[in-house]
C-alpha cells in the first residue's frame, strides 16, 4: 500500500508510522515513554491521536479517488474501552459516508485482536473540493 | 489527605505529559487549567501550521480526569469512558494552547466533565469538550 499522505511531526512524536504489510491505511505506534499514562499503561491522548491521523488516512484515501480536497475536523467522540498496554497499537479508519461537504469517518484501536478494540471514535470533517 | 493538583503535576511530568510539554496552570473548587506550549512537533497539519488535535485532546483528558478528583476531594482510581471535543476552529500558529477541564456532577461510579480551549482568548475557544469517567470501585 502506498500511504495516502506524508503523516505530520504529531505522528513522529508518539511513533506513528503506516504499516507497510496492510493493504489498506494502517497506523502502528509502539509502546514507548512518550505515550505512557498512568503506569504501564498508554495514555488516552495519545490512542485518539493515534486513531484520528488513521480516520484522516482512510479520508485521503478515499477523497483522493474524486480528487481529493481539503480537509477540516468538526468534531470527535471517543469510547475507551479497555487499557492500552505495554505492546504495538494498530489504528485503522473507515469512511461511513462521503459527502460534498460533509465526511463522517469512523476509527478503532486495537492491540492484540482487531476484534477486541480498545478504543474507538467517530469523526465529522468538513470538506473543500474547490 | 486532600488532592492537591500542584502535587499531583509537579511529580508526574514523564510520559506523555512530558511529550506534550504540558503545563500546569491553575485550579478551583472543580476545575483544574493546564496549558501546552506551541511547538513544531506537535504540529498535525504542516501546511497550515496547526497544533495536532491528540494533544488538544489529551490536555483536556488530563485536566478533567484532575478537575473530577477536585469535586471529589481526593483522588480515586478512574478511567475516561468517552470524551466528545468539537473543534470550533483551528488553534493560531505559534500560540499556547490552554485549556481548563471542569467536572459538574459526580454520581456513584460515573463522574461527568465539560471543558473547553482557547489560545489567548478564553471569550473564543477553539474547541469544547464533554465527557465521562468511570470509577471501577465507584466514587466513594
Amino acid at each position: 500500500m502506498t500511504p495516502p499522505f506524508v503523516l505530520p511531526p504529531y505522528a513522529a512524536l508518539i511513533g506513528a508510522a503506516f504499516d507497510r504489510d496492510e493493504a489498506e491505511p494502517v497506523l502502528v505506534m509502539p509502546f514507548s515513554d512518550a505515550v505512557l499514562g498512568r503506569p504501564g499503561f498508554l495514555h488516552g491522548g495519545a490512542i485518539a491521536g493515534l486513531m484520528e491521523m488513521a480516520a484522516i488516512a482512510a479520508l485521503r484515501h478515499a477523497l483522493a479517488v474524486e480528487g481529493g480536497g481539503r480537509i477540516k475536523p468538526i468534531g470527535v467522540t471517543v469510547d475507551f474501552m479497555r487499557g492500552g498496554r505495554d505492546k504495538p497499537t494498530r489504528a485503522a479508519g473507515s469512511v461511513t459516508r462521503l459527502g460534498t461537504r460533509v465526511a463522517n469517518v469512523e476509527a478503532t484501536a486495537w492491540q492484540d485482536d482487531r476484534d477486541r478494540p480498545i478504543a474507538a471514535a467517530r469523526m465529522n470533517y468538513l470538506l473543500d473540493r474547490s | 489527605m486532600p488532592f492537591d493538583p500542584a502535587r499531583l503535576f509537579a511529580a508526574r511530568l514523564g510520559g506523555h505529559y512530558a511529550a506534550l510539554g504540558l503545563e500546569y496552570r491553575g485550579y478551583g473548587d472543580d476545575w483544574v487549567e493546564l496549558a501546552i506550549p506551541y511547538a513544531d512537533a506537535l504540529v498535525g497539519d504542516p501546511s497550515r501550521g496547526v497544533v495536532a488535535s491528540g494533544p488538544i485532546l489529551a490536555m483536556m483528558d488530563v485536566a478533567a480526569s484532575a478537575a473530577v478528583w477536585l469535586r471529589h476531594g481526593r483522588f480515586v482510581a478512574h478511567a475516561t469512558l468517552d470524551l466528545r471535543v468539537d473543534y470550533l476552529r483551528a488553534a493560531a500558529p505559534g500560540r499556547t494552547v490552554v485549556g481548563r477541564g471542569e467536572c459538574y456532577r459526580i454520581a456513584r461510579s460515573v463522574a461527568f466533565v465539560r471543558g473547553q480551549a482557547h489560545d489567548g482568548d478564553p471569550a473564543d475557544p477553539i474547541a469544547n469538550v464533554t465527557g465521562t469517567f468511570m470509577a471501577p470501585e465507584g466514587y466513594r
